[in-house]
């Protein structure tokens, strides 16, 4: 099989500190990423663009202020790649839609201005199923992103572009944005870390709108140590943001190192072989990171998430009914693409047949029927009180439990073209992501090993909201033993 | 849960959504949605009756800002980026005497 991973991945912090000492320069660090992306980008599509001159810009300035002893951020000379729904001022942003073509943002995302603030270099915007609607990245007006460890592979999804420039050594950190798991499954299917933080602990402000009360922005690293360090640069209240929460927590590296000595870990049985379609060798795996946790010392039991059965029912129906009315927006009147027509319902009508993919028709189709008179009750409606009972359910838990533990996708990657034509089986990818989003609660997804094809195993940590700490302690013991 | 969703409710629902379909994509997105809807009916086995509906994961009501002038975008930031725009202003094709 054809594999474009580096045989050794140099972090975001060892590179930060490097570059602030003077022992190379943010020029010299880019310049290396760059020959990497020269080299294998045709043959992963990890990007939709790659924004050569910007970034060199970026860092010379950067080589410049440390030169005149200035302040230099967490993050200073690190390449970083963004997801191409994410606000970038004066580059091309098009969440992989043809109905974006050519427009170029106003204003940097709030994430974009903070990593910028932090001394990162923005090296370029990735790929990603369109409007993040997929599991594959195989829904992208820009062709698919291949898996870099099996160029005949997904990388998984939405978020693939950014998960596999990780992967491919393109970038030590990509940014992505999780809203049924579309930064935790393609981070698990391309042997890297990735993170879904507790909704509301990172703005979303600048970032393209799928379904609002689920999408939460967060990072892909090659540690969970990296991870951890741009979550607390990206994270943190923002006015901007109306659904930022105030106290929102951005302190995780000082606490990394205290273990899981004595904490409560609950592995979800319902995501263990209680839902069908989870495959052996991945039951098999975290049930060997789960001895792992219990031999450094935690409290290991099998818990019950009865809800957990119901949630990709609920998710289904929430998350198209949102992104129905989200994606009203894109009527060729204000940004992007415009098919003429003999009046403005006509134009409306053209743009948007032309402009959406077949996924995000079928979604936006979906939310609109669910949403629509007669219907509501009977799938929104019920759609909304599964999600109270899963918000009950995990409340339960975690008066005993510190953590809950699960796979974090079902299988491990598939060849591309296996399951574009059947929505169903591909929906099912999602499976063990999902209830962190409709709760907005904090998961994170880290590389356990790998199945029988050789492809990477992830394993998921959820936490109680506002909780990332104990999370990444979790984590960081599991990437220890993992290695 | 009532019969889940026919073609012509399809048809019906993709005008709503103001997208055109083929003969042929009104035949696959309805069995597609069909698979959708017939799977989220496994939720009839729960007794929700008493359930709260939870629509968002924050209890969160109204943010409102302080009222004091902040600085925001000018249109001459974003009309250049409309796809047709006339005296600062987007353009758009006649609205009136449309047919429903």
């Amino acid at each position: 099989m054809n594999s474009v991973t580096p045989k050794q991945y140099q972090s975001a912090s060892e590179i930060a500190g490097l570059v602030a000492n003077r022992e190379t320069s943010a020029v010299e660090i880019l310049e290396r990423h760059l020959n990497q992306i020269e080299e294998h980008e045709k043959d992963v599509n990890a990007f939709n663009l790659v924004t050569i001159n910007e970034a060199r810009a970026a860092a010379k300035e950067t080589d410049k202020l440390i030169v005149e002893g200035g302040n230099v951020g967490p993050l200073a000379g690190v390449p970083i790649a963004i997801k191409d729904n994410l606000c970038t001022k004066g580059i091309p942003t098009t969440a992989s839609s043809k109905i974006l073509e050519g427009w170029k943002p106003p204003y940097d995302a709030t994430v974009v201005r903070k990593l910028k603030e932090a001394g990162a270099t923005i090296i370029g915007k990735t790929n990603l199923d369109e409007f993040a609607m997929g599991s594959s990245t195989e829904n992208s007006a820009f062709g698919p992103t291949r898996n870099p460890h099996d160029l005949s592979c997904v990388p998984g999804g939405s978020s693939g572009g950014s998960a596999a420039a990780v992967a491919a050594g393109f970038a030590p950190i990509a940014i992505g944005s999780d809203t049924g798991g579309s930064i935790r499954q393609p981070a698990a299917l391309c042997g890297v870390v990735g993170v879904k933080p507790t909704y509301g602990g990172v703005s979303r402000y600048g970032l393209l709108a799928f379904a609002s009360s689920l999408d939460q922005v967060g990072p892909f690293a090659t540690s969970v140590k990296d991870a951890a360090i741009v979550h607390e640069v990206i994270g943190g209240y923002d006015p901007l943001d109306s659904t930022s929460i105030k106290q929102a927590p951005n302190s995780f590296v000082n606490e990394i190192d205290q273990g899981v000595n004595k904490l409560k870990v609950g592995i979800i049985s319902e995501l263990m072989g209680g839902i069908d379609g989870i495959t052996q060798e991945v039951i098999k795996q975290t049930n060997i990171a789960v001895s792992a946790l219990s031999d450094a010392g935690a409290q290991v039991e099998e818990v019950s998430l009865p809800a957990a059965l119901y949630c990709l029912s609920a998710y289904y129906l929430i998350a198209p009914a949102e992104a129905s009315s989200n994606l009203s927006r894109y009527d060729g009147v204000r940004y992007g693409l415009r098919v003429d027509g003999a009046n403005l319902k006509e134009m409306n009508v053209n743009t948007r047949t032309e402009g959406f993919g077949d996924e995000v028709k079928r979604r936006i189709m979906l939310g609109t029927y669910a949403l629509s008179a007669g219907y509501y009750d009977a799938y929104y409606g019920k759609a909304l009180k599964v999600r109270r009972l899963l918000a009950e359910n995990f409340a339960d838990l975690y008066k005993d439990y510190d953590v809950l533990l699960s796979p974090t996708s079902p299988c491990t990657a598939f060849k591309l073209g296996a399951k574009i034509d059947d929505p169903m089986t591909m929906y099912v990818n999602d499976v063990c992501t999902i209830p962190s989003n409709l709760v907005g609660h904090p998961a994170i997804s880290i590389p356990f090993g790998s199945g029988k094809d050789g492809m990477p195993i992830g394993v998921q940590i959820l936490a109680p909201p506002m909780n990332e700490s104990v999370m990444y302690q979790v984590a960081h013991t599991l990437e220890k033993a993992s290695q | 849960m009532s019969d889940s969703i026919s073609s012509d409710e399809v048809k019906h629902v993709a005008h709503l959504a103001r997208l055109r379909l083929t003969s042929e994509e009104l035949a696959t997105f309805t069995e597609q949605l069909r698979a959708v809807l017939d799977h989220a009916k496994d939720v009839e086995a729960l007794d929700l009756d008493d359930v709260e509906p939870m629509s968002h994961p924050l209890p969160i009501e109204n943010t409102m800002r302080k009222d004091i002038p902040n600085p925001m975008l000018k249109p001459s930031d974003f009309l250049p980026e409309a796809p047709a725009v006339e005296g600062g202003r987007f353009l758009v094709p006649k609205i009136l005497g449309e047919e429903e």
